[in-house]
């Protein structure tokens, strides 16, 4: 199944719908690499409210992106984990340090905004 | 069961009916002749039985009178579901008993105890009525025990039951009060935490919070464990990980309140807290979480 990507100012929104197949996750990176300088965007959100499980291949997959968009020049933001997701995931150890999260899509466009005002 | 065997012994059903009933007639008849035995010295027994009680120290929770006057009672009952064979009056009879005592203190021992006793009296006033003749002695015997054992069972079931809903509903208030999560500005949250923290509370607590940050849309929360007087290794790692996990959903967390003792131990057992975000008291806390919020107290003079 593939991940929507949509452009939201200087920000692309990839929200994840369904539970993600390994190759989709691998698919999405490097959709997102590629579009995050094409459309010189600043930001890149990805929402994951939709899923109820995170693994480990997902989550590291998740810090790849993170790391790779950064040396792209763009900052990420995982919003939407569900809180019976995130304890799980803690619990497993997938703690997706120094990547930036949010609570949801909103406080994700206000993260980045704010990081843009900064810069600036 | 034994049922199950009558079926089984007997293939026709109709047939067992007449010989079942032969059976019991006399056997009823008998009891109501020992109830009537049994009615007829009321006063004396129950006497007999008070002191018994008293004697064996049950009950101690309650005075003199009061033993008494439920001890009417629940020799009335015990009568009334020895005559009719029905056990509702008298389970209806256990709960309200037991929903009145247990508040005091009575203990499933005593109330066991007191309804043997009953029994003991019973069954030995059965004997120096009956001593001259053994066969009928043997047969009113027959009566009356397994009815006298069934009323033993369904009180001390009755009494077992209602503790067992009292605690659970107390189980309730504790989980209940034990997690408050509470918003004291806009997107800040404090989790005040107070008394020993086991690991299904510490899973609660966590669980709370978590759906406490979504509902609240909290970004700043502000654990004061002030009130815990100590922590192993189990519940800081838990710590540690509701603050990972409250970070994954976008709050950062504070962590106020930790005292000498507990700090000591978490640095001696090793316990990673670089993570965590720490300031000494509440106050200083909230202070922090208002700073991180955006937010300015000034004073209107």
């Amino acid at each position: 199944m593939q991940v929507p990507i949509l452009k939201q100012g200087g920000v692309l929104i990839a929200t994840i719908q369904a539970a993600l197949s390994d190759a989709d996750l691998l698919e999405l990176r490097t959709a997102l690499v590629r579009q995050v300088v094409r459309y010189r965007s600043s930001g890149v959100i990805v929402d994951v409210t939709a899923m109820d499980v995170m693994d480990s291949f997902a989550s590291r997959t998740l810090l790849e992106i993170s790391h790779m968009i950064r040396l792209r020049g763009a900052a990420t933001v995982i919003v939407g984990i569900q809180p019976e997701v995130a304890f799980a995931m803690v619990q497993l150890g997938l703690t997706l340090e120094d990547i930036p999260t949010a609570l949801d899509l909103e406080e994700g466009l206000a993260y980045l905004q704010q990081k843009a005002r900064s810069i600036n | 069961m034994q049922r199950d065997k009558t079926v089984l012994n007997q293939p026709a059903i109709q047939r067992s009916r007449p010989v079942e009933l032969t059976r019991n007639e006399p056997k009823m008849e008998l009891l109501r002749e020992l109830v009537a035995h049994l009615r007829q010295n009321r006063t004396l027994l129950l006497e007999e039985w008070v002191a018994r009680i008293a004697e064996a120290q049950l009950l101690t929770a309650m005075t003199q009178e009061e033993i008494f006057a439920e001890a009417t009672l629940v020799y009335d009952s015990y009568f009334a579901a020895l005559e009719t064979g029905t056990f509702e009056a008298l389970q209806a009879y256990a709960r309200n008993l037991s929903e009145r005592i247990i508040p005091r203190g009575v203990e499933t021992h005593e109330v066991v105890g007191i309804v043997l006793l009953l029994r003991d009296v019973l069954a030995r006033s059965l004997f120096a009525k009956y001593q001259a003749d053994y066969e009928k002695l043997n047969r009113i015997l027959d009566a009356f025990e397994p009815a006298a054992n069934r009323v033993a069972n369904t009180v001390a079931v009755g009494f077992v039951q209602e503790r067992e809903r009292v605690i659970r509903q107390q189980q309730e208030a504790i989980r209940e009060l034990s997690t408050p999560v509470l918003q004291v500005r806009e997107r800040l949250l404090i989790l005040p935490i107070i008394g020993v923290i086991d690991p299904m509370r510490a899973r609660q607590l966590t669980e709370q919070l978590l759906r406490g940050i979504r509902t609240n849309r909290a970004k700043v929360v502000v654990i004061d464990i002030t009130g815990v007087a100590a922590m192993d290794v189990t519940v800081a790692n838990h710590l540690v990980q509701t603050v990972e996990a409250s970070r994954l959903l976008g709050a950062t967390v504070i962590v106020t309140g930790l005292s000498p003792e507990i700090a000591q131990t978490l640095v001696t057992i090793g316990v990673d807290l670089g993570k965590m975000n720490t300031v000494g008291d509440l106050q200083g806390g909230i202070e922090q979480a208002e700073r991180l919020l955006g937010y300015k107290v000034v004073t209107l003079t």
